[in-house]
Formats: C-alpha cells, structure tokens, sequence
C-alpha cells in the first residue's frame, strides 16, 4: 500500500464524494415527492391517475437504472430533449426511487385499517385532519424500515453514475487506476469512501428501527 | 414526426445480436442465483447458530457485501485479484464469482428473516404437542419459512438480472455492448438510432423481469 499517493488522491476523492452525496440526497428528494403522490393517487384509488401510477412503478421497478440512465443521456437527446449529466443522473434516480418508495408508502397507508378512518370520520375530522392527524403518522413509522431500506438502495446505485460521465467516486477510482495503476491503493480508497458514506445511514435505520417497533399502533 | 432510429434493429441480425446480447446478462444472473439461493440458505441457516464466532464473522461479511455498491465489488474483484493473486479471470466468470457473493448474503439475510418471523410459541406448542426438534422443523417450522421465503427469492432473480446491466463496465460484452456497437457502426446512415436501440433494450428487460416480478406478487397474496 503506497501512503503517499493515497495522500494525493485524498482530495479527488472528496471532491467526488461531496458529488455522489450532493446528486444522491437531490435524487432521493425528487424520488420521495414522486412516491408520495403515487402512493396517496393508489391510496385513494383515483380513476385514470391510478392506472398511470402503476404503470409507471411497474416500469421502473422493473428496469435497471444503467438503461435508464442511457436511455436519457443518449436515447432521448436524438428527440430534442438534450439534458446535463447531473440533471440526467437526478431525474434518472428519481424515476427508479420514485416507485420504490410509492412501494414503501403505500404499504404504510395500507396497513392502517379502514376502522381508523371511519372512527375518525364519525367523530367529526374532516378527510384532510383524518391523513394529517390519524392515517400518517401511524403509517409512517410502519413504512420506516422500507423507506430507509430505500434509501440505502439509492445511495448505492449513485455508482451507476459514472457511466454518463458524472465525475462520482466511481469515475474518479476508474480514471485514476487508468493514469497510474495504482490499482490497489484506488480500490481501498473507493470502499473507504462510500462506507464513511453508507455507515451511518445503515447504522441511523437499524436504530431508527429499533426505536420505532414500539411506536405501532396497537401494540 | 422525428425519426426515432428504430429501422437500424431490422438491419441485418442487429436484432437477433441484441436478444444474444440480453442473453449473455440473463445467463450470468441465472447461473448466479442457481448457486446463490442455495449457498444463502446455507448461511441463513448458520446464522441461527448460536456460535458467536461463527455469527460474528457471518455477520461482518453480510453487511459488507450488502453495504457496498455492487459495481464497487465487481470492480475490486475484478482488478484486485488480478493484482494481488495474478489470476486473469475474464469479466464473466468474474461477474459471476461477485454476484454468487452477493446473491448469497442477499439470500442468507432473508431466510434469517424468514426464520425470525416464525413466532416463538409455534416451538413451544410443537413441544407441547411432543413433536422432537426435528419434527418440529420439518413439519412445522420449514413448511410456513417456504412460504414467506419463495415470493422475496424470486423477487432477488429480478433483482440479479437487473445487476448484471452492470458487467458492462468491466468489459463483458453483453446488451448494452452490442447496442453501442450497433449504433457506433449505423452512426452515418441513421444519426438517430441511439434513441430506438436504448429504448429496445429499457422494454426487452422490462419484459424479462415484469413477469417474473408478477409471479411473485401473486404468490406473496396468495400465501399470505
């Protein structure tokens, strides 16, 4: 192991790091929103909307994120629609989260039972006080574990990133090793860099997890 | 209208390269389920063990290999073993050792789970009723852990076959190859052709995975 030149790579890998972290929080925002609505349009079982929703979760959740990345980067350009690599990235992230966490959240809304909304109905809520007050925040503390599960994935497919030349961690071990062939020492350093990254988010969901079992309604 | 490049896929064989191409990612992630889903029960069952060393160690591996990128593994495989041991594995056989490792811990962590969510007085009451401990297993235990087991092993052949889009990047010649080979040689009669092989290749394993993804649902309800 060569100290010195994992000491002049340090800083590219930051550089890029900082990269992966920043277009992988924006991808799992957008990703978040995108879930949401499909999983509240699935919910409340609106007609044509439903049928849109779920095709498109079955369509990215049955689709690798590399093809969807070059389907936008390279395909779509030949039909006007000319996109930046971190924009392509973003929006790419945020098609395959999106249905993963409708997924997530819609197994929450579902697990609430009917009675709920009904007991809430007959005490006089109104259906935006019943979902405020009632059906979320059960349901979000039964959609945590999916939800940081989720989050994990994503962060994970960020290294798909590199195929259209974003410069991510990925991009940066890949170069490096092409200029010097300091093959070890790249590959020590990309494993280093994306555990200071997936750790703690592991980590922050176990615990979340844990602590959230005893939040369940009716137990 | 625009034109969306689609003619360049009835040119010659290019059709029938892409489904060879498609073929090549579906071969590697289907022999690396064949010999993971057994391996992963294997360690799921060890993992049951009480042996602290032999948990601690199980252990340490699983959230490794779940925790890292799978194109981080393939790529420290690939390089490194060349480097350290001097082996010169092809890309394929490399691929597929990564995702046999992979596909293992995936399934090792949910026959534990599976295993978990039997409640502990099914034991007792198989105790109760007289049932010796390999009764208990075999007729009590394993049957409901299929179950809950069957729908999320198939759901991890999807997930496998959608992972191998990434052998791509250390140079096996699989779909996304021959498409870049495809478009790169139909560059000057049709500039267009990016568009309509790419979007061959997202609906190709669409319909790969879609189907076996609906096996699953309908067997998760099912059994439920």
């Amino acid at each position: 192991m060569n100290w010195t030149a994992i000491a002049d790579y340090l800083p590219l890998y930051e550089k890029a790091a900082v990269l992966t972290v920043k277009l992988g929080v924006l991808g799992i925002f957008f990703a978040i929103i995108i879930g949401l609505i499909c999983a509240v349009i699935q919910y409340y079982h609106i007609p044509v909307l439903k049928t849109i929703a779920g095709f498109y979760i079955e369509l990215s959740r049955n689709t690798p994120l590399l093809i969807q990345l070059f389907f936008i980067y390279y395909g779509l350009p030949k039909v006007g629609i000319s996109i930046s690599p971190s924009v392509c990235g973003v929006s790419g992230l945020a098609f395959l989260g999106g249905s993963y966490m409708a997924e997530a959240f819609r197994s929450g809304l579902e697990a609430i039972e009917p009675i709920q909304t009904e007991s809430a109905y007959s005490l006089g809520m109104s259906r935006i006080q019943t979902m405020r007050y009632v059906i979320l925040p059960q349901a979000f503390s039964i959609s945590v574990p999916a939800f940081m599960a989720n989050v994990i994935f994503l962060l994970k497919e960020t290294s798909v990133f590199s195929a259209v030349s974003l410069m991510d961690l990925m991009f940066t071990a890949k170069d490096l090793i092409g200029l010097y062939y300091k093959t070890t020492e790249c590959l020590f350093l990309l494993v280093v860099f994306y555990l200071i990254i997936l750790l703690p988010v592991s980590l922050l969901g176990s615990l979340l997890e844990r602590r959230l079992k005893y939040a369940k309604p009716g137990a | 209208m625009q034109n969306l490049g689609l003619e360049v896929l009835f040119k010659g064989k290019n059709m029938i390269r892409l489904l060879g191409g498609l073929w090549v990612a579906l071969k590697i992630s289907l022999i690396s389920v064949a010999i993971s889903i057994p391996l992963g029960i294997l360690l799921g069952a060890m993992m049951t063990w009480k042996n602290p060393i032999v948990k601690a160690i199980l252990r340490i591996y699983l959230e490794f290999i779940r925790i890292m990128p799978q194109m981080v593994l393939l790529f420290v495989f690939y390089f490194e073993t060349t480097k350290a041991f001097g082996w010169d594995l092809s890309g394929e056989t490399a691929s597929i050792i990564v995702f046999i490792l992979w596909g293992a811990a995936e399934m090792s962590d949910l026959v534990r789970g599976a295993f978990e969510s039997i409640p502990k007085h099914q034991y007792e009451s198989a105790e109760a009723l007289g049932f010796t401990r390999a009764q208990t297993l075999t007729y009590i235990i394993i049957p409901q852990t299929l179950r809950r087991l069957l729908p999320l092993s198939i759901n991890l052949i999807t997930r496998m076959i959608k992972t191998t889009s990434l052998v791509l990047m250390i140079g096996v010649v699989e779909v996304l190859k021959v498409a870049q080979q495809i478009i790169e040689a139909n560059r000057m009669t049709s500039p267009n052709a990016a568009f309509g092989v790419y979007l061959t290749i997202f609906i190709m394993y669409f319909l790969a995975c879609w189907p076996i993804s609906m096996l699953a649902r309908y067997l998760e309800k099912k059994w439920r």
